[in-house]
């Protein structure tokens, strides 16, 4: 009995500690909205015919729990930025007009979040193409998706990682008919073609973001955002592909490709798994081949000098 | 096919349209190669989209010329000429390179005098043997690399894959330029300067000029 008795103990205490190690993983859903906004279903009593009714879930409306506890606001509640009302269900119709946050309505004047610049992003922004033609409606969000947003170019040590996110930004609307409708009466740009002209094009997309070359850099800020017209796009190879290369000063500027790779430079550069024709100049190859010229140049010098004499004497 | 006595039809019409679209190419490589290696904002010999553009078109010609020269030398027996004998060749290599260094001023006859079944003097068949048999294809399949990226392993343990066969490329590339200048100088050793170069345009080699 009384054995019995401790190993209850034992298995109630092991089950704490289970939840409680599971609890950590878990993003925190104190109103239980994910038990239907991460599911494909939802079951619920149907207030009119009083049965339990189970409905597929607006695929819109689902969040990615795997993916939202891997960006920057997976510590919040839903009701931090969404209106604590949700919690009864049906969901009241007016509630899906709420005026949702912007990053500064938030971060601005933040200390915490100081050296992210906020007020400075928002500066350029008002500059860029996406603030002149559409205004207001062209928030922060349409690019940046509060759910799952990383703060991958400052974190991130890895260059094709970079690309990959900040890209997939770019494409979620200049890729996609539906998104990119919501602000334009125009279809997507035929991207391929647009950008025919740019050797290997694959590669570039691949492991250069497209603010590369269509943004204005500043260099008090991390990433620009002043996004430019078109025809003010970047065209010129060489600010890319050479010595002093454009793309030190945004694609690998950031402190953090240096500092997490101890290596200096030139191994950030190569362990990140990037060659960029031109902007790779080594020194020590360049002096030993600088070297190698010289005596050739030095031997020949000498034979056409000992061949002259040989003549004159 | 004896013109003279000292006068020998040496390179036959293949050889030399192979060498004439190798030596151009090449030279537009090099050029193009190092407007793309050592591209500077500030300053500019010329336009990188033309350069790369060159070099592509180029790249490919030269390589259809080494297609030709492959093709050539299975088809005649050119490829004799290439044959490196491993037995005494340090000797003879060694025994050329005194004559250019030292022997040629004290008007010493060539060690290995140059005739139809000898083209090439044993410092000329190892040199040539290395660049065509080892750089030439180096460089044209790191080229095919580059030109393709797509083809190229992605990652070599930490190195990236087109790190490794741009930097080989480069090299490659500058080895066989540092041979070009060799060559060209080499190759103004004659009864008159100019007179190896007239031979590898006409065909005809007198055989008192090396």
């Amino acid at each position: 009995m009384r054995i019995s008795y401790l190993l209850f103990l034992f298995a109630l205490t092991l089950n704490c500690l289970t939840l409680q190690a599971e609890e950590k993983n878990e993003i925190p859903d104190v109103n239980g909205c994910l038990k239907c906004h991460s599911h494909q279903t939802i079951t619920f009593t149907n207030t009119l015919t009083k049965h339990e009714d189970k409905r597929l879930m607006n695929p819109l409306y689902i969040l990615d729990k795997d993916h939202f506890a891997k960006g920057v606001h997976a510590k919040f509640k839903c009701i931090d930025c969404h209106s604590s009302e949700y919690d009864h269900y049906p969901h009241k119709a007016e509630l899906k007009l709420e005026p949702l946050n912007s990053c500064l309505d938030c971060h601005g004047g933040d200390a915490k979040y100081a050296s992210y610049k906020f007020e400075k992003i928002d500066e350029e922004f008002q500059k860029s193409i996406h603030f002149k033609k559409i205004g207001e409606s062209f928030t922060c969000s349409k690019c940046h998706n509060q759910h799952y947003y990383q703060a991958k170019s400052r974190n991130s040590s890895i260059v094709s990682d970079i690309v990959l996110f900040s890209n997939e930004m770019c494409m979620s609307c200049h890729s996609n008919n539906n998104k990119f409708q919501l602000l334009s009466d125009k279809l997507k740009p035929a991207l391929a073609q647009i950008h025919e002209w740019l050797p290997n094009q694959e590669l570039h997309f691949k492991n250069v973001r497209c603010i590369e070359c269509h943004t204005q850099v500043v260099d008090s800020l991390a990433v620009s955002h002043n996004i430019l017209p078109k025809e003010k796009a970047l065209k010129n190879c060489e600010e890319c592909h050479s010595k002093n290369s454009m793309l030190e000063a945004s694609l690998y500027k950031y402190k953090n490709l240096q500092s997490r790779n101890q290596k200096g430079k030139l191994n950030t550069i190569i362990s990140n798994k990037s060659y960029v024709i031109g902007a790779y100049q080594n020194i020590w190859l360049q002096r030993a081949s600088f070297i190698i010229l010289a005596l050739i140049l030095v031997g020949i010098g000498a034979h056409v000098t000992a061949r002259i004499l040989k003549k004159l004497i | 096919m004896k013109e003279s006595e000292n006068r020998i039809y040496f390179y036959p019409i293949w050889i030399r349209i192979w060498h004439s679209l190798n030596a151009i190419g090449i030279m537009i490589l090099i050029y193009t190669g190092l407007n793309m290696y050592y591209s500077n904002r500030g300053f500019r010999l010329m336009d990188f989209q033309l350069a790369i553009n060159l070099h592509n078109i180029t790249g490919i010609m030269v390589g259809l010329s080494y297609l030709i020269f492959t093709i050539g030398n299975l088809r005649t027996t050119n490829h004799k000429h290439y044959k490196v004998k491993r037995t005494g060749m340090f000797e003879k290599i060694k025994i050329q390179s005194q004559y250019y260094m030292i022997g040629m001023f004290k008007n010493q006859h060539p060690p290995y005098p140059l005739s139809e079944k000898r083209k090439f003097n044993p410092l000329q068949k190892l040199i040539y043997s290395i660049i065509m048999y080892i750089f030439m294809p180096g460089l044209i399949i790191t080229g095919i690399g580059l030109l393709l990226p797509e083809l190229i392993i992605e990652n070599v343990y930490q190195l990236s894959g087109i790190f490794l066969t741009a930097i080989l490329h480069a090299s490659l590339g500058f080895l066989v330029t540092m041979f070009l200048i060799i060559h060209l100088y080499v190759a103004s050793i004659g009864k008159h300067p100019l007179a190896n170069f007239k031979s590898i345009l006409n065909g005809y080699h007198n055989t008192n000029a090396h």
